[in-house]
């Protein structure tokens, strides 16, 4: 009887089990977004950042280094502290900064680690190591300050910082987070990805509560932190500190490269700031009292300083005149006809024209440049000429990038064809005339203080120059970009040399250079500058290298608002040769004098005059 | 008796196959469930047997040592005390207010030392064993309204007790008991009745009034369509159909009412995370959705035993009670579920069939209840672990931790397969 029931209700049976599994099958296998929560649930990624390379001078010295600090947590169910007061005695806080911080924990969670104690450093960990025994639910965590040793080449390195959410937003293959460090200016920019090593990412599980249960998938899909590269910079740090001592109380650059390898050997901005002050708490603070500075002190003035290369720019118009076969050595220009004023003395040759810097001179051997073996009028003749020079000096790294490792070079202006056209609208508008001033480094050139060593160095090297670098090697092998190996000559011949570098002597030994900047026993040879500003007192500006045979320092020193190149850059420059070529300096008296020379009342002038804007008309 | 010396020969080994497997799995899910990566607990350490693996270890070794004494007993003790176990297990149900014990919010628990018994539990056997014995007698006709009235008693007494424990779960299991007396003659109009009122409900709390009023009224259209034209003729037919129409409809109305006024506040919400799943997700909803989440992360092969991420780390709770399916979905994903769903049934095929064999109605009729009871449980374990059903304390049978359900579930199996392999020394009617 009813046995046919037994099918209906088994019928039954299957329909409900078809139901169960057609919804199964939409849970698990079409539709995702409960996988999705899933992982949101249950896994939570774990950051790890690692240390940032190191930077060593190019002795092994550290310049730039990691410090640890320690940063306290607790968990405040697992906390016991039965002694509140020993406690409080151990890691220095006071009872009150205890309960309340306690509190603020068992608020956020009783289960997840909350911050107790910020940035511990190494000695007060080790002190309290022993005790951690007596305080479960206490625990450290590794963190790193950026830690400078020497605040004399801040500029240059640059400075590590949270990132900005404009960069944040721009960042090619999206590896920075909000609140991440990175490499604002300097090396710590253009090796940003060297220093920075390789994050690791660690999945850990954790539980309804939040508390960690152990490596997802045993840790298969984990990855290490790698540490970042160290540095191996050509700074000489003896030498970097003691530039940087000479250039107190002075704004202004020195740059001093070692010509056979292109290696900078020392970089003074001036004036600069504390590095160590910008990491950490203090940043945000110090920061904008910085950035408010007229004097600049964020800005990196050797790659990115303007400045008029005024006489100094003579010896690229004595090199390049010969080149084009224009002036020698015995070639002689009288005053007469010369819209430039001389500093009184008669007709010299090329050699002669170096010593006393005599302007005239170089205003007819331009002229001579820009006319010569050039047809039309003259307006054709001085487009015509003009291109021919300036293909010539572009060479020597003019109106274009070096290329060195710092992440904020500027070009400078190199004046050619294009660049007059613009300024006077048009083709044909202009000619010799209108152009004569930049035959003495005056009028529309610009160039930084760091082309002008390049420039000492390639004098130096009678021709070529290795693009100027301050990192020389890149971690454990020490490797780097061929680009920092290969020599770019600069398409004058070597013999044209010779009567530039006699012209430098001179001017060292009898010319326009002072007593003070003479070292009696290195054979120094250079060439001043003064750079006119419409501001205030002239730039003095020095460029050299010693000894004379087989050299081992080019140096550019600029001081501005300082006058003659010879009185107050070229002693500068001297008192540095000296230290690195003997490591001592014998010359105490003039040391002490440019150490304590001080050239800021000029600027300030300057700058409180510039610095006064109308506030009624906007 | 001279053969009951040879019970191992006639036991249904492949029932009792389906049985170990069952236990088996879900002492491994329980493990599962339990296991902590950071400190896996070894069978020699005294800490895993506070941990749910452990105890429930030890509740499948004391279900062991159940089925020994069932099997020993005379296969007619069941038949001859079943009204006598029946009147037992009322009296625990009546006395269970005053002197159990208060666990997970529940009064319902007796507790003997350390060991804890819901009698509910047992009342399940116990009425199915009644209900069997009342219908073994010859007379008892299903379709005759006096007998369905004594079923319904020996039904209601036992399921009204626990209702008013508070236990409404498990007191909707005895509505289980539809399949039995179906198969022993009730009129098919009564489970077409209960299906169709369940159908309302839900339907009432999903669609408003007027859509079941237009269903209701092309549902009559076609049955008049398909009618034999003499009907169709008569004027009744439409007086009946409508008076029909109307009587469902005020049902119909009436769930808003009952879903607002007659029900607790938790049973309440419990129906309406059921219809509407985005409610209150971190509340209510946090064990239909934690739920969803687990088993939906497993995927197609799931994520490997002891890989499982949602059920280990307590996102789901009752893991290792009700919500034990949640472990087999993560970890074995959709092949496992699928496989478990078809072995279930298929134990439940063997069982019907074992049931259809029997000589005796008592036992045939005691076996479609145990099929009824298993059924439901797994309807409703499953479906609100889904999102289907809503949410009640209703354990998967032999895979859920927990002593009383393990020893329940065991002591109604294996009355049915004693009575089974006595089958032959059964008279036939």
């Amino acid at each position: 009887m009813f046995t046919q029931r037994r099918n209906l209700i088994f019928l039954f049976f299957g329909i409900v089990g078809a139901i169960f599994i057609g919804k199964l099958f939409f849970l698990q296998v079409i539709d995702d977004t409960y996988e999705k929560a899933a992982d949101n649930n249950a896994i939570r990624k774990i950051i790890q950042i690692p240390f940032r390379g190191e930077v060593y001078d190019r002795f092994g010295k550290l310049i730039v280094y990691n410090t640890p600090v320690y940063d306290l947590y607790m968990i405040p169910r697992k906390a016991v502290v039965k002694d509140t007061n020993h406690f409080c005695r151990v890691f220095r806080v006071t009872k009150e900064y205890f309960i309340k911080t306690t509190q603020r924990a068992r608020a956020y969670s009783r289960v997840k680690p909350s911050l107790f104690l910020k940035h511990l450093s190494k000695e007060d960990f080790a002190s309290v190591q022993d005790a951690m025994v007596d305080f479960p639910g206490f625990f450290f965590e590794t963190n790193a300050f950026r830690t400078y040793q020497s605040h004399s080449f801040s500029n240059a390195l640059g400075y590590v910082a949270e990132i900005s959410p404009t960069a944040l937003l721009d960042q090619k293959d999206d590896y920075y987070r909000q609140g991440d460090y990175v490499g604002i200016s300097g090396i710590e920019s253009f090796y940003e990805e060297t220093l920075r090593g390789q994050r690791g990412v660690k999945y850990r599980m954790v539980n309804s509560n939040g508390v960690e249960k152990g490596d997802y998938k045993n840790g298969s899909l984990n990855i290490n932190p790698v540490s970042g590269n160290n540095l191996y910079t050509s700074i000489d740090l003896a030498i970097q500190e003691y530039a940087d001592s000479l250039m107190q109380h002075k704004v202004g650059s020195l740059v001093a490269i070692e010509p056979s390898t292109g290696e900078i050997l020392a970089m003074v901005s001036a004036p600069s700031y504390d590095a160590s002050q910008l990491t950490g708490n203090n940043f945000s603070k110090y920061y904008q009292q910085l950035a408010l500075d007229p004097m600049k002190p964020l800005l990196n003035r050797p790659p990115s300083a303007y400045y008029r290369p005024g006489s100094t720019f003579k010896l690229v118009q004595a090199l390049v005149g010969q080149q084009l076969g224009f002036i020698g050595p015995g070639t002689v220009f009288s005053h007469a006809g010369a819209p430039v004023k001389c500093h009184g003395h008669g007709p010299v040759d090329l050699r002669g024209a170096i010593r006393v810097s005599c302007n005239p001179y170089f205003y007819h051997a331009f002229r001579k440049m820009i006319y010569d073996n050039t047809t039309g009028d003259t307006y054709e003749r001085s487009a015509k000429g003009l291109q021919r020079w300036a293909d010539l000096v572009a060479n020597f790294g003019f109106g274009r990038k070096l290329g060195v490792d710092l992440g904020n070079e500027k070009k400078g202006i190199l004046p050619n064809v294009e660049y007059y056209n613009s300024v006077y609208k048009g083709e044909k508008m202009w000619k010799f005339s209108n152009i004569y001033s930049i035959s003495i480094g005056e009028g529309e050139i610009v160039v930084s203080p760091l082309k002008m060593a390049n420039l000492a160095a390639i004098i130096a090297n009678r021709g070529w120059y290795i693009p100027p670098h301050v990192v020389k090697g890149i971690g454990l092998q020490k490797s780097i970009d061929p680009f920092y190996k290969t020599p770019v000559k600069v398409g004058v011949d070597a013999k044209y040399f010779n009567v530039v570098i006699d012209g430098m002597e001179d001017a060292v030994t009898h010319g326009t250079v002072e007593a003070d900047g003479r070292i009696p026993d290195i054979k120094m040879v250079g060439k001043t500058g003064t750079s006119q500003n419409q501001k205030g007192k002239d730039h003095s500006i020095f460029i050299a290298f010693a000894p004379r045979d087989n050299p081992k320092i080019a140096i550019a020193v600029f001081v501005e608002n300082a006058g003659f190149g010879g009185s107050a850059a070229a002693p500068i420059a001297s008192l540095v040769v000296e230290k690195y070529l003997k490591r001592k300096v014998d010359r105490k008296a003039v040391e002490t004098k440019f150490m304590n020379m001080n050239y800021l009342p000029n600027v300030y002038s300057v700058t409180r005059k510039k610095a006064v804007p109308d506030s009624t008309k906007k | 008796m001279t053969d009951s010396n040879h019970i191992q020969g006639r036991i249904d080994w492949i029932t009792v196959g389906f049985y170990v497997l069952f236990v088996g799995m879900g002492w491994l899910n329980i493990y599962s469930a339990v296991y902590s990566p950071d400190a896996p607990l070894a069978f020699s350490d005294s800490a895993f047997y506070d941990s749910n693996a452990g105890k429930q270890l030890v509740w499948i070794g004391t279900s062991f040592v159940l089925i020994i004494c069932i099997l020993v007993i005379d296969f007619r003790f069941f038949e001859s005390f079943a009204l006598f176990i029946y009147l037992g297990l009322l009296l625990l149900l009546i006395t269970v207010p005053f002197l159990g014990v208060t666990i997970n919010g529940s009064h319902s628990w007796f507790k003997f030392g350390s060991v804890t018994i819901q009698p509910a539990e047992f009342a399940k056997t116990a009425t199915a064993l009644l209900l069997a014995k009342y219908l073994n007698d010859p007379l008892v006709n299903l379709s005759k309204f006096p007998f369905q009235w004594k079923a319904a008693l020996i039904i209601g007494i036992p399921m009204l007790l626990i209702i008013g424990s508070n236990e409404t779960g498990s007191a909707l299991v005895f509505a289980s008991f539809l399949i039995l007396l179906y198969r022993e003659g009730l009129p098919g109009v009564y489970p077409a009745l209960f299906i169709g009122g369940i159908v309302l409900f839900v339907s009432a709390l999903l669609v408003p009034a007027w859509i079941i009023l237009l269903a209701l009224v092309i549902l009559a259209g076609l049955l008049v369509l398909f009618m034999p034209i003499y009907m169709q003729r008569d004027p009744k037919t439409y007086l009946r159909l409508s008076g029909a129409i109307a009587v469902i409809m005020t049902l119909a109305l009436l769930v808003d009412w009952v879903v607002n006024n007659v029900l607790k506040e938790h049973q309440r919400n419990r129906i309406r995370v059921l219809i509407d799943p985005g409610f209150d997700p971190r509340g209510l909803g946090y064990q239909v959705t934690q739920s969803k989440i687990a088993i939906g992360s497993g995927g197609f092969w799931g994520k490997g035993f002891l890989g499982g991420t949602q059920t280990k780390f307590d996102f789901v709770p009752e893991q290792s009670t009700d919500m034990v399916f949640c472990t087999i979905g993560e970890e074995h994903g959709f092949v496992g579920v699928m496989l478990m769903i078809i072995c279930f049934l298929g134990f439940l095929w063997r069982l019907m069939y074992l049931a259809d064999l029997q000589r005796s109605r008592f036992a045939r009729a005691y076996g479609f209840g145990l099929v009824g009871i298993l059924f439901f449980h797994f309807l409703v374990n499953i479906g609100m672990t889904i999102g289907l059903m809503p949410i009640m304390g209703i354990p998967l049978p032999f895979f859920s931790y927990g002593g009383s359900s393990l020893w329940s579930f065991t002591i109604l199996l294996f009355i049915f397969l004693k009575l089974d392999s006595h089958r032959s020394d059964m008279l036939s009617r």
